[in-house]
C-alpha cells in the first residue's frame, strides 16, 4: 500500500518532469537555438509561443531579437587639426543571423566587445581623417541668428559666425558606419546605425579653448564701452551743434524782425514829418524843443545873451527893431 | 503577476514556471509523512488551485494599460481595471504607463524620481558630461534640458527596443550635440534657444519614429544654459559692458535733453519778444505820428504864435532845473573869461 503510494508519486513526478524538460516557451523578444550536446541542431525557432524539444538532450539558448543598443567608452583621440577630443558613440545593432552569432559569439559580452573593438577603431580612422568642426557640424550653409546689438561688434571682428565646413557630422558618422556594419557582419550582426553622442574637449585642451573665449568676449566687452563713448560723444556734439543752430537762427529771426519793425516805424515817421516843407520845419523845432528837456539837466551851466528871445525883453521893451520874428533861439552850454 | 515595464520579466519567463512546478513539488513530499495518500493528495490538489487562484488576477491602473503573453506570444492589450489570465505563469500581464507623462533630465537631477531613467546616472560626473557641448564656432556650452515623452505603442515598447528609454536618453544627447553643433555660442546661450527646442524636438521625434522604440516625444525644453564655469566671467563682462554702453548713450542723452528744449524755448521768447518790439515800435511811431499830424494841423493855422507858445513853454520848463544860469548882455561879453567855470568841473555833464 505504502509502496504503491510512493511509486504512484514517484512516476507523476518524474513523468511531470519530463513534461517540464520537453516544453519550452519563446517570448516575444527572443528566438531559440536548439543545441544537443551543445550542437545546433535545425533551424533556429523565431516564432514566439510554446515549443516542444526532445527532453534531456536538446537544450534551448535564448538569442534577444530585439534592437539592441552599443554604448561605447568615451575616448581620447586626435583629429586632423591636431585637437584632442573625447568622442562617445552609441550604436543600435540586431541579431540577424542567429545560428551565425551562436557559433561565433556565443553570448551578448563577447559581441559587446567586439563592437567595442571594430567601432572604436573605425571611429577614430574617420576622426583623424577629418577636422573637429566636420564632426560638430551638420548643416553646410546654415545662417546663424545674430543678436541686433551684438551685430555692428561682431561684423568687425568676424565672430559669431560659424565654421565652414566640408561634409558635417552626418556624413562622418556615415563614413564609421559603412566601414563598421561590414566588418560585423560576419558575426551575424546587423548594424543599423551609430551615432555620435558626446563630443568634448580633452581635459587638457580646454584651458585654451576658455582663454580663446575669454579674449573673444574680452573683445566683445571693449567693442561695446568703445561705441558707447562713441556714440555718447555724437550726441554731445549734436547738442552744441544744434545748440547753437537754434540760438543763431532766434538771433537772426530776432534781428529780422526788429529790422522791420525799425524799417516800418521809420517809414511811418517819415511819412508824416515830410508830407510838406512846413510838416519838417515844424518837426525839427518840436523836437528840438522835446529834446532841450532831456539834454538840459540840472547840473548844466548855461550861458544865455539878452539878444537870446527869452531874454530879449530884458534890455527893452522893443528890442532891436529889426529883429527876426522867426529867429531860431540862440542857446549855448 | 504584474512586472514592472522597466524590468526584464519577459527573459526570466520559463524558469519562474519550471519553480513553481518544483515548489509545489516540495510542499507535497512535505506533506506525505503526515496524513493519508486522500490527504496528501487533497492538500496538493488545494495548494495548486491556491497558487493558480493567487496568480490568476491583476488589476490594471487608469493610466495604463497592460499587454498580455501566453506562453510568451503576445496576446492582446487589455484596457483599466480588474481582469482575469491564465494562472502559473502561464498568462503574463506587463503593465504599461501609456497615459502617463514621462520625462528625461538632461544635466540635473529632481529628487525623489520614480524612473530610474528619468535623471542622469552615474552620478555627479556623468551629469556634468552630459552638459559639455561644443558650439558651431568651436566654442563649449553646458546646457540643461528636458525631454517629455510617452508610450505611445505599448507594444512596440516592450517587444522592438530592448532598452526603450536608455535608447531614448541616447538619442536625445546625441541630437542636442547636433543642435548645438550646428550654432554659435551666442544663439545657444541667448538668441536662439526656441529654435533649439523645436529643432531638437523634431529631430528627435523622426528618430524615434526610426526607431520604432513606441515612444512619442511631446516637448524638448532647455534648462540652464551657461558658458563654461572659467568662462562665465568673461560672459558678465560683455553683458556688463552692454549696460555701460547704454549708460554712456543714456547720459549723453540726458545732457541733450536737458539743453536742447530749453533753447528751443528761449528761442521762442526771444522772437516773441521781439514781436513785440516790432508792436510796440509802430505803435510808438503811429501815436507819435498822430499826435505830430493833429499838432500840425492847429500848428499850420497859426505858425508863428504857435512856434513861440512852444518855445517859451519849453525854456520855462527847463530853466528852473538849471542851477547856474548866466544872463549877459552884448556889449559886456567880455565878462565871460572871467567866470570860474573850473569850481564847477565835477558837475560839468
Amino acid at each position: 500500500m505504502k509502496i504503491g503510494q510512493i511509486a504512484t508519486l514517484a512516476v507523476l513526478g518524474i513523468g511531470t518532469y519530463v513534461l517540464m524538460s520537453s516544453v519550452y516557451t519563446v517570448s516575444e523578444v527572443e528566438q531559440m537555438i536548439i543545441t544537443q550536446f551543445g550542437k545546433p541542431v535545425g533551424a533556429p525557432v523565431t516564432s514566439a509561443g510554446l515549443k516542444i524539444k526532445v527532453p534531456f538532450i536538446q537544450e534551448v539558448n535564448p538569442i534577444d531579437k530585439r534592437v539592441l543598443e552599443w554604448d561605447g567608452n568615451p575616448s581620447d583621440m586626435p583629429t586632423k587639426d591636431k585637437l584632442y577630443i573625447s568622442v562617445d558613440l552609441f550604436a543600435r545593432w540586431r541579431i540577424t543571423d542567429p545560428l551565425q552569432y551562436f557559433l561565433r559569439l556565443r553570448d551578448e559580452r563577447s559581441a559587446q566587445s567586439r563592437l567595442d573593438d571594430i567601432l572604436g577603431s573605425e571611429t577614430r580612422n574617420a576622426v583623424a581623417k577629418h577636422e573637429l568642426i566636420e564632426i560638430i557640424r551638420t548643416t553646410k550653409d546654415r545662417v546663424p541668428l545674430r543678436d541686433a546689438l551684438l551685430t555692428d561688434a561682431e561684423r568687425k571682428l568676424d565672430m559669431g559666425s560659424l565654421v565652414p565646413i566640408q561634409k558635417g557630422r552626418k556624413q562622418v558618422e556615415q563614413e564609421i558606419f559603412a566601414a563598421a556594419a561590414e566588418k560585423v557582419r560576419v558575426f551575424g550582426i546587423e548594424l543599423l546605425d551609430i551615432r555620435f553622442k558626446r563630443i568634448n574637449y580633452n581635459e587638457s585642451v580646454r584651458p585654451k579653448i576658455y582663454d580663446r573665449m575669454i579674449s573673444e568676449r574680452r573683445q566683445i566687452a571693449e567693442r561695446f564701452l568703445s561705441e558707447g563713448n562713441g556714440e555718447a560723444a555724437r550726441i554731445r556734439g549734436n547738442r552744441v551743434r544744434d545748440l547753437n543752430k537754434i540760438q543763431s537762427e532766434a538771433y537772426r529771426q530776432v534781428e529780422e524782425i526788429r529790422g522791420v519793425a525799425d524799417a516800418k516805424a521809420t517809414e511811418i515817421y517819415a511819412g508824416a514829418y515830410n508830407q510838406s516843407p512846413e510838416a519838417v520845419a515844424f518837426y525839427e523845432f518840436t523836437r528840438t524843443m522835446q529834446s532841450y528837456k532831456s539834454i538840459i539837466a540840472e547840473n548844466t551851466t548855461l550861458v544865455l545873451s539878452t539878444d537870446s528871445d527869452l531874454f530879449k525883453f530884458l534890455k527893452s521893451m522893443t528890442p532891436g527893431g529889426d529883429v527876426d520874428p522867426v529867429q531860431t533861439p540862440g542857446a549855448r552850454r | 503577476m504584474p512586472s514592472n515595464p522597466w524590468g526584464s520579466g519577459a527573459g526570466s519567463d520559463p524558469p519562474d514556471l519550471e519553480a513553481l512546478v518544483r515548489q509545489g513539488q516540495d510542499r507535497l513530499r512535505h506533506l506525505v509523512p503526515g496524513g493519508g495518500p486522500g490527504g496528501v493528495l487533497v492538500v496538493a490538489v488545494l495548494a495548486l488551485v491556491g497558487l493558480g487562484a493567487w496568480t490568476a488576477y491583476y488589476t490594471v491602473p487608469s493610466d495604463s494599460v497592460a499587454v498580455v503573453q501566453r506562453f510568451g506570444k503576445y496576446l492582446k492589450d487589455v484596457t483599466p481595471g480588474l481582469h482575469f489570465k491564465l494562472p502559473l505563469g502561464i498568462d503574463k500581464a506587463t503593465i504599461v504607463p501609456v497615459k502617463r507623462q514621462l520625462k528625461q533630465e538632461f544635466g540635473f537631477t529632481t529628487p525623489g524620481a520614480t524612473d530610474p531613467y528619468q535623471s542622469p546616472r552615474g552620478g555627479e560626473r556623468e551629469t556634468k558630461l552630459e552638459t559639455e557641448m561644443v558650439t558651431g564656432d568651436l566654442n563649449a556650452a553646458l546646457v540643461e534640458w528636458v525631454v517629455q515623452y510617452r508610450i505611445s505603442d505599448p507594444v512596440k515598447f516592450l517587444f522592438e527596443v530592448r532598452e526603450p528609454s536608455e535608447t531614448l536618453r541616447y538619442v536625445s544627447e546625441s541630437v542636442m550635440r547636433e543642435v548645438v553643433g550646428d550654432r554659435t555660442v551666442d544663439e545657444v546661450i541667448t538668441i536662439g534657444r526656441q529654435e533649439i527646442e523645436s529643432e531638437a524636438l523634431t529631430k528627435m521625434q523622426a528618430l524615434s519614429t526610426k526607431y520604432a522604440m513606441g515612444i512619442s516625444i511631446d516637448q524638448v525644453q532647455l534648462k540652464n544654459i551657461n558658458p563654461p564655469l572659467p568662462v562665465q566671467e568673461s560672459f558678465n563682462e560683455v553683458n556688463q559692458a552692454q549696460q555701460e554702453k547704454e549708460k554712456l548713450i543714456n547720459e549723453a542723452r540726458r545732457d541733450y535733453n536737458k539743453v536742447i528744449p530749453l533753447a528751443e524755448g528761449e528761442k521762442d521768447q526771444r522772437i516773441r519778444e521781439a514781436d513785440g518790439y516790432r508792436l510796440k515800435r509802430i505803435n510808438e511811431a503811429e501815436g507819435d505820428v498822430a499826435r505830430f499830424s493833429a499838432l500840425l494841423a492847429e500848428y499850420s493855422k497859426a505858425p508863428e504864435v504857435t512856434r513861440r507858445r512852444i518855445y517859451i513853454e519849453t525854456l520855462q520848463e527847463v530853466m528852473p532845473g538849471i542851477r547856474s544860469k548866466i544872463i549877459v548882455d552884448e556889449q559886456t561879453r567880455s565878462i565871460l573869461p572871467l567866470l570860474n567855470l573850473d569850481t564847477r568841473k565835477g558837475d560839468q555833464p
